[in-house]
């Protein structure tokens, strides 16, 4: 087995995926095939795959549990919306400069902390940069004192819990309960209509098919076999000199900023952003994508994400009260029956067919190796 | 003591697990291309010490001086390996999931930072150093087999082949030899030798017949102490080392076949 260059393993699932996405969807789309709601529904699908993806790097590579994705996933969607929020001023029904609910609660001029999101470069940046840096100083605090596996995984949680706690208050002006919706234009152009949406599709497209060739150059980098060797042996390889709380760092810090992202992405395909989306259960879910899809593949947080949340709107159509118990079923059923996750299955069938093939030609029981004694006299 | 040449030198180093002292104000000190074992009954701080030279513990008391001033025990793990001390664990301790020359890629001598591993190509250039090494090693046939499908004494084989392609200045070996047959032990005694030509080695180890095969000084710990030091035959004579060590089971007779 010979290594085949790591541009290859960038370029062709890369480009597969493009034509894919790019071309293949819209096609259809201008065919008639698929509607405009239904291209919007894979918008947000797509959006939420990259959310994912950070998921997938973060434990399918380096095997660090967090259950707190959403909350960055949050920053990038709030940052979003609230420019979206600033576009519409003056549009709403008060007629003022600042966002309706501000009024409803006697806010008077715009906080500080909203003006840098008029601008739509600034907006951007800042829905990446808040939760890099934010997953920066949460990982110096923990990374750096070594908290990992379940402690670690239960201070996201925790997190999550207190960040959804936070925007839930109206004194935070980020709109309470409610969140931020109403959004009415971008650029000056209606969100509403079918062309914006297709816009908005194609943007999301393109950054997935560009997050995801950034990946999977990540992974086929060096820093692939560091992030493996960490998940497997953190211990050997801190003895080999790596540093290994600034990688975790690192890898937590980026797919936080892919959290941002996938939010940035997913609040004006969607026109709302609710402290409903940032807290505990949604940031569970997305364990559930990469757990479904198959860890440590990238693909397979792709197809988790997609999968689910085409299932969660095909079903919750029919039996919106069924959800959750699928969704959990789905999870005991993939981790019992497919541990490799959907991406895994191929593989699976073919060591159990190569199984019972062995069984049928000789019946002997494979030697089980004696364990080493080990220690000496 | 001397200090003068020394690679490693261990000052009063004194170390306690909940109450009880594993090391007892230990002076101890590793010559620049000496092949030093390190023996004694289980339970004699040997493993100890060498976590304490490479910074797995952090000792009570003392200092560990690299090289001519360098204190270690104020430093991180990786700081101290990247200083040039490469450690071998007691239990073989490779990645399992990785093929052979992806783990010694990952323990070549490169800079270790985020940013330089980044943008570090896997398998082209350090070809040229880890196809060696895999050959010093008898394991070139398997370098693209998993590391998990390979038996007890060649994962003991490639941890030790990591430990040298991270060219460090000190070997740090515990029990290199453990699990291995009779053939096994040999080479692996022709290969510390031959590491011990440019290195220094300290190897932690039970088997006398190996010590005697290829250690140059032997240090005998008991409880927490240093009992003796020496030749492999002075070693040997020493009545409170046969007492308290060589007596339970070992002869005296280092041509024992047997041992």
């Amino acid at each position: 087995m010979k290594h085949s260059p790591a541009w290859k393993k960038v370029l062709i699932p890369g480009s597969i995926l493009a034509v894919l996405l790019l071309i293949g969807l819209p096609l259809l789309n201008t065919l008639g095939v698929l509607s405009d709601y239904y291209l919007n529904l894979f918008g947000k699908y797509l959006a939420l795959a990259i959310l994912a993806l950070g998921m997938d790097l973060i434990w399918g590579y380096a095997g660090i549990l967090s259950l707190g994705q959403a909350i960055f996933f949050g920053c990038g969607a709030y940052a979003m919306g609230m420019y979206l929020m600033l576009q519409s001023s003056g549009q709403g029904v008060y007629g003022e400069r600042i966002p309706d609910f501000m009024v409803w609660n006697r806010v008077t001029t715009l906080p500080l902390f909203w003006k840098p999101f008029q601008y739509f470069p600034l907006a951007v940046l800042l829905a990446l940069a808040i939760p890099a840096v934010a997953a920066c100083i949460f990982g110096v605090l923990t990374f750096r004192r070594r908290v990992s596996g379940t402690y670690f995984a239960i201070l996201t949680q925790a997190m999550a819990f207190a960040t959804w706690l936070m925007c839930n208050r109206n004194e935070m002006n980020l709109g309470g309960t409610n969140g931020l919706t109403d959004f009415k234009s971008l650029f000056g152009v209606s969100l509403n209509t079918p062309s914006t949406l297709r816009v908005l599709y194609l943007v999301t497209a393109l950054c997935l098919v560009g997050s995801f060739m950034a990946c999977k150059w990540l992974v086929s980098s060096k820093m692939g076999l560091v992030l493996t060797a960490m998940r497997d042996q953190e211990q050997r390889l801190r003895f080999l000199g790596y540093p290994i709380a600034q990688y975790k760092i690192f890898i937590f810090a980026l797919a936080a900023a892919l959290a941002g992202l996938s939010g940035a992405l997913y609040a004006p395909q969607v026109g709302i952003i609710t402290p409903s989306q940032i807290g505990v259960l949604p940031s569970l879910e997305v364990v559930v994508w990469v757990a479904t899809g198959g860890r440590g593949t990238l693909i397979g947080a792709l197809l988790g994400a997609v999968g689910i949340n085409a299932a969660r709107s095909l079903l919750t159509a029919y039996y919106p009260e069924w959800w959750p118990i699928i969704l959990g079923g789905l999870f005991v059923g993939v981790v019992i029956l497919f541990p490799d996750g959907l991406v895994g299955i191929p593989n699976q069938l073919r060591q159990r067919l190569r199984r019972t093939r062995a069984s049928l030609f000789e019946r002997t029981v494979p030697d089980s190796f004696p364990s080493p004694s080990g220690r000496g006299v | 003591m001397e200090k003068q040449g020394s690679i490693v030198y261990l000052e009063d180093i004194t170390v306690s697990f909940d109450g009880f002292q594993v090391l007892r104000g230990v002076d101890f000190y590793v010559d620049r291309g000496e092949l030093r074992a390190l023996i004694g009954p289980n339970g004699a701080g040997k493993t100890t010490l060498l976590d304490v030279i490479c910074g797995k513990v952090k000792p009570a008391t003392g200092r560990v001086i690299f090289g001519d001033h360098t204190d270690l025990t104020t430093l991180e793990e990786h700081e101290i390996t990247m200083l040039g001390i490469g450690r071998k664990f007691q239990t073989p301790s490779v990645f399992k999931h990785l093929t052979l020359v992806e783990n010694l890629t990952l323990a070549l001598h490169q800079p270790r930072g985020v940013w330089s591993t980044l943008f570090g190509a896997v398998g082209t250039t350090q070809m040229d150093k880890i196809a060696p090494a895999l050959a010093t090693l008898g394991l070139l046939e398997k370098a693209h087999h998993k590391a998990g499908s390979l038996a007890h004494g060649e994962m003991q084989w490639l941890e030790i082949g990591m430990v040298i392609v991270q060219e460090p200045a000190l070997f740090l070996l515990d029990e290199p030899v453990a699990g291995m047959t009779k053939d096994e032990r040999e080479r692996t005694g022709q290969l510390l030798q031959r590491l011990a030509q440019d290195h220094a080695v300290l190897v932690v180890e039970h088997d006398m017949e190996f010590v005697r095969q290829t250690a140059h000084r032997v240090t005998v710990l008991h409880e927490g102490s240093i009992l003796c030091e020496g030749s492999v035959d002075m070693v040997q004579r020493d009545p409170r080392v046969v007492e308290v060590y060589l007596g339970r089971g070992h002869k005296v007779d280092a041509h024992d076949p047997q041992s």
